[in-house]
């Protein structure tokens, strides 16, 4: 007993700390099931994409290109790109993953933008419970609400009109902030989004992510 | 319809290597004290960047257009300590708004 609720305290925590996410997670859900429909990915496709991918801006930078009359290697290779970035987001929070193999690659994938924000305590450290608590939250929400989006779309207009598009980039800012709390971090800001905006015209789509990503090199300390 | 499961089973299989390269080979164990200081600044490095793209990117061409204008009212929300939800909703609200009267 004592034990389980440990381990379920910071769950709940987690859980808790992701409440105010799960409305403009679901609103992003939705706009991808709707852009995905709209690219002509079906309804059950998109489904299995937020299923197995779960990662709203990798899966739109796909469903965008295949929109726009893209090649399938580009739509790829482009949500490829842009989700590499877990490569170094997991590495960061790997000390918090334990136990067998395939139990460390099933909880790998509650690893979100988003979870992982709310989970990072600082000086690089970051908090198991709060992780898994949010990922579990956020991973049905993001399910469900790309179904809603998929089937439901055509009754629900056009996310752009309804401003969803500069949603996401609010909650991200939403989350950025609390991060800033030191010199270094608002250099690792400035700088990201620096390299970022530099490379749009000239990378493929997704590098500049990965790129900024690239940034946080300027923390390593000499021993 | 057959390039459109080529293109998911692809995202997917890579994805899910990606989030479970580092817990798989690194799980449990603590990081080397100097790759602390670089991993403290991955979060605001990344979360800058995915924001002033998902604002001021269109494919690949740099565009100022309501988008901002949903940024600006997020950044207001934001330094008037509004809950987060708040903060999507503002931001949301004033692009649609820039968008109608555009």
């Amino acid at each position: 007993m004592g034990a389980v609720a440990s381990e379920q305290a910071p769950l709940r925590e987690g859980a808790r700390r992701v409440a105010p996410l799960v409305i403009p997670a679901a609103a992003f859900g939705v706009s991808f099931g709707v852009l995905a429909a709209a690219a002509g990915m079906g309804t059950f496709a998109p489904i299995v994409m937020s299923a197995t991918t779960f990662s709203g801006s990798g899966q739109f930078a796909a469903a965008s290109i295949l929109d726009e009359g893209g090649a399938v290697v580009a739509a790829i290779a482009a949500a490829v790109l842009l989700n590499s970035r877990y490569v170094p987001i997991g590495i960061s929070v790997a000390p918090l993953f334990r136990g067998a193999t395939w139990r460390r690659v099933l909880e790998g994938q509650l690893i979100v933008d988003e979870s992982w924000a709310i989970a990072n305590c600082g000086q690089g450290r970051f908090d198991r419970g709060l992780l898994i608590g949010a990922g579990l939250v956020l991973y049905p929400c993001w399910v469900l609400s790309t179904a809603v989006g998929a089937v439901a779309g055509d009754l629900l207009g056009d996310p752009e009109q309804l401003g969803l598009d500069a949603a996401f980039p609010a909650l991200f800012l939403a989350l950025l902030v609390p991060q800033l709390g030191s010199r270094r971090a608002l250099a690792a800001a400035f700088g990201g989004a620096a390299v970022a905006l530099a490379l749009v015209p000239i990378a493929p789509a997704g590098l500049p992510i990965v790129a900024a990503a690239g940034v946080c090199l300027i923390g390593w300390r000499r021993a | 319809m057959t390039e459109v499961w080529i293109t998911v089973a692809a995202v997917g299989v890579f994805t899910i290597a990606f989030k479970a390269l580092g817990p798989v080979t690194l799980g449990g164990r603590t990081l080397p004290p100097r790759l602390l200081g670089v991993v403290e600044l991955l979060p605001p490095a990344l979360l800058a960047a995915l924001v002033v793209t998902q604002v001021f990117a269109s494919e690949r061409d740099l565009v100022v257009d309501a988008r901002a204008v949903g940024l600006l009212a997020a950044i207001s929300a934001l330094l008037l300590r509004a809950p987060i939800l708040v903060v999507v909703v503002v931001a949301a609200a004033a692009t649609a708004l820039a968008r109608a009267l555009a």
